[in-house]
């Protein structure tokens, strides 16, 4: 191109846009949609990633159903709801961290963001305290994995009060028992480890919205952060049921 | 009619390099490794890729010594076990699955499409990093023992019955698909939305479309990749117990989450190149490709067919005989839209002016190879002959044909066609066209043997085998060398080239492509002003009329 040269000084000043517009994108809408569609794409690569668990579960879940049964009454009710709740809270702070940073409210924003940050340490706290659970009773698979609360329920006399009508597993039965945990670890590991990535960049959010990033109109990124933030909470949503409530009736 | 080379006009044979051009544009080699140009990034892969490709190669040659005589005597069981696996990995998962997209899709597809550079620029130097991440972590295992899996990591072998470095590779792969998900999920985006004004989804070039079909299978297949492999990693690494039948899990669940992303990521290196052999085979017939919507909608079908074929490689595995039904018949229905492919490019050549330079030579190459890798998929596809040949030679000498033959070849007919483009110079021709002609014969030496040897039954995987095999694995082994200076010449003439080949002008194929008509090689930002596209893909006569404007004018 022999006119190149000419245009090349001449591209730059052809026309405005605001600092936070990068340099490729045509205009600011552009790059707007153009990043949270990106984070929707991720989030679908996400819900893939979590999708061979919750499948090997079901399937496993309707092949072993009575272990699967009584391995979930081992599961905390009152931790779980009490994190589903703590979560969903995070969820609204974190919406309304949003809705501050669109109306350029800078202090609003960093407490919505410290209080989202907090919720989430709090999520991972009850978290530490029901794995340790796990450890005491030998439910972990893999390291010194009891089959005990399974073949002789009654010796675990807290669950056996909740649950009068769980009968002894045969030994056969109970070993799928530990599948049931080897989920349970996996699927709430992923999650958790999604939530301290989560919190990782909240501090980095809550650094930067300080420094008022986030409050020139300029949202993207603290937008895109929410819908990762609010996907997180959609998995726990789905976990909590599946893990601890869909055998509570028998 | 037909000449041997396109004629070029005269004033496009300029006589220098422009000065300013992405690759001279910054120096140092910290301009390199913080840049987010997309095209620099290309070049980056293209490196790196050359270079896994070359460690892949020099197993592979292992394998064939080792194989010239019956007896296991260069190397013990083990080691060439770990060979073999360490070739399958460093090939499948750092070669073929990055190649085409994430060099030449990375170089092209914003030009194509008129854009300054990809959508998401950090995302995608990101992306280079965690190749090379992976990468290190793959010479690393490979240099603290290896591994003796295979490219599957088939457990209850991977996790419970090997010594190796599982743990290490099994994350490499897993930092290696985050690297494709981010390359697919960039790709997808920039198509959707950084397109060029005028430039519809049917104004495309089917490069675009096919890196499109094979973005959707990275984004939605190498997550469940991924998962799988965290899951061997705990297996392996805290004993819970997901596959592992000791503790209730199921070795058949591995199997189809693995194939799950597995089979479509063959996928995912084909359909890339299917699209370099669409813009080579039109650029060199003169002729818009016959049947455009056919072949885009072909490179999504296959994409979309590539998810329900998984249980083809599990027929052996006494999974039910209804499920091998549907999947033998699911299977072979992908062979539709490859065959309209191979069909419409026959058609486009029908009647064409055809010239065969280098990039035409390697596309014919696919195109004959990919056929017979192809229709021997159907032997495979189809549960009775797949019980006699399955874990021989036969599946061996199939997928090389489909990937080697195939991937491989529409990689180097790529790289030669947008070589120009990339480097402001031309490759030497003749030699180019010979090391075309000898990587098609070694190529059909090495592997043409091993349907024999597969038919006649010899499994896969051993490094010793009956003394009766000896004679078609010498012409394999022979058939190796050949290929392997067939692939080493284009590495010593195109470096050659960089500083003395002849200067190729901005369309030395008189190609209609947007990336043509920029300079060569391209600004940083691609384009000084966004291009408004009023023409179809492959619009010749188009570029006929732009020629006798320009030339009117000057």
């Amino acid at each position: 191109m022999s006119d190149s040269t000419v245009t090349v000084q001449g591209a730059h000043t052809a026309h405005e846009h605001p600092p936070y517009q990068r340099h490729h994108f045509a205009s600011m809408e552009q790059q707007v949609d153009t990043t949270s569609f990106a984070m929707w794409l991720f989030l679908l690569t996400e819900i893939m990633f979590f999708g061979g668990l919750f499948c090997s579960y079901l399937i496993f879940r309707n092949w072993y159903y009575p272990a699967f049964v009584e391995a979930s009454h081992q599961l905390n009710i009152f931790w779980g709801t009490l994190n589903t709740g703590v979560l969903i809270t995070s969820s609204f702070t974190m919406a309304m961290g949003v809705w501050c940073a669109e109306m350029r409210k800078k202090s609003a924003l960093v407490l919505c963001l410290v209080l989202t940050f907090v919720l989430g340490l709090v999520f991972l706290g009850i978290k530490y305290i029901e794995y340790s659970e796990k450890w005491e009773k030998h439910h972990v698979p893999g390291f010194h994995y009891s089959l005990q609360s399974f073949t002789n329920p009654a010796s675990d006399a807290e669950v056996h009060k909740e649950y009068p009508d769980d009968k002894p597993l045969g030994v056969d039965m109970a070993r799928h028992t530990e599948l049931y945990f080897s989920l349970y670890f996996a699927m709430t590991g992923m999650h958790a480890l999604h939530m301290i990535i989560g919190i990782s960049l909240l501090g980095y959010l809550i650094f930067r919205a300080q420094q008022g990033a986030y409050t020139t109109g300029h949202v993207t990124f603290v937008h895109n952060f929410g819908l990762y933030w609010h996907f997180v909470d959609i998995i726990w949503i789905f976990l909590f049921p599946l893990l601890y409530l869909i055998s509570r009736h028998s | 009619m037909s000449t041997d080379t396109i004629v070029r006009l005269p004033d496009q044979a300029t006589a220098r390099i422009p000065k300013v051009n992405f690759l001279s544009k910054e120096n140092g080699l910290l301009s390199w490794l913080l840049t987010s140009d997309h095209k620099r990034i290309a070049t980056l892969y293209l490196i790196s890729i050359t270079f896994f490709f070359a460690i892949g190669g020099t197993l592979a040659g292992l394998i064939r010594l080792e194989l010239l005589t019956p007896q296991s005597d260069l190397m013990a069981a083990d080691t060439y076990n770990k060979v073999f696996s360490m070739h399958g990995i460093i090939m499948v998962f750092l070669f073929l699955v990055p190649s085409v997209p994430a060099t030449l899709g990375n170089f092209l597809i914003p030009i194509m499409i008129g854009a300054k550079d990809l959508a998401l620029p950090k995302v995608n130097l990101l992306s280079w990093y965690l190749y090379m991440i992976a990468g290190v972590m793959v010479l690393y295992s490979m240099i603290t023992g290896g591994v003796d899996t295979g490219w599957t990591f088939t457990v209850p072998l991977s996790t419970h019955y090997v010594n190796t470095n599982v743990i290490t590779t099994g994350l490499a792969i897993f930092v290696a698909g985050f690297s494709s998900v981010f390359t697919g999920l960039n790709f997808i985006v920039t198509i959707h939305k950084m397109r060029a004004p005028g430039m519809t989804w049917f104004r495309l070039p089917l490069f675009v479309w096919s890196n499109y079909a094979a973005s959707i299978l990275m984004v939605l297949g190498t997550p469940v990749l991924a998962i799988t492999l965290v899951l061997v990693v705990l297996e392996r690494g805290f004993g819970i117990g997901v596959f592992d039948p000791s503790k209730g899990g199921d070795p058949i669940l591995f199997q189809h989450l693995f194939w799950f992303y597995s089979h479509p990521a063959v996928y995912i290196m084909i359909l890339p190149g299917m699209g370099v052999i669409s813009e080579v085979v039109s650029t060199f017939a003169r002729k818009r490709v016959f049947g455009y919507t056919a072949v885009a909608f072909s490179s999504v079908a296959i994409a979309v067919f590539a998810f329900f074929v998984w249980e083809h490689h599990m027929f052996i595995m006494g999974v039910s005989n209804y499920s091998t039904l549907v999947f033998s018949l699911l299977t072979m229905l992908v062979a539709v839209p490859s065959a309209i492919k191979i069909f419409n490019w026959s058609f486009t050549l029908y009647k064409g002016s055809i010239t065969f330079e280098t990039p035409m030579l390697y596309s014919f190459g696919f195109m004959g190879l990919f056929t017979i890798g192809g229709l021997t998929g159907v032997f495979l596809a189809s549960t009775g002959t797949d019980i006699h040949l399955t874990e021989t030679y036969f599946i061996v000498a199939h997928f090389h044909f489909v990937m080697v033959g195939g991937m491989l070849m529409a990689f180097l007919s790529g790289i030669h066609f947008w070589w120009p483009k990339w480097t402001g110079r031309m490759y030497p021709e003749k030699i180019s066209q010979l090391a075309a002609l000898i990587t098609f014969i070694g190529f059909n030496f090495t592997f043409f043997p091993q349907f024999l040897l597969g038919t006649l039954g010899m499994p896969r995987r051993y490094a010793a085998y009956p003394a009766e095999f000896q004679v078609l694995n010498v012409f394999s082994t022979a058939g190796a060398s050949i290929l392997g200076i067939g692939y080493l010449l284009p590495i010593l003439y195109l470096t050659w080239s960089l500083k003395y080949g002849e200067i190729a002008g901005d369309n030395p194929w008189q190609a209609t492509g947007l990336e043509w008509q920029i300079q060569s090689p391209p600004l940083t930002e691609n384009f000084t002003e966004i291009p408004v596209v009023d023409h179809d893909a492959y619009d010749y006569e188009w570029l006929e009329k732009k020629e006798k404007e320009v030339s009117s004018v000057g």
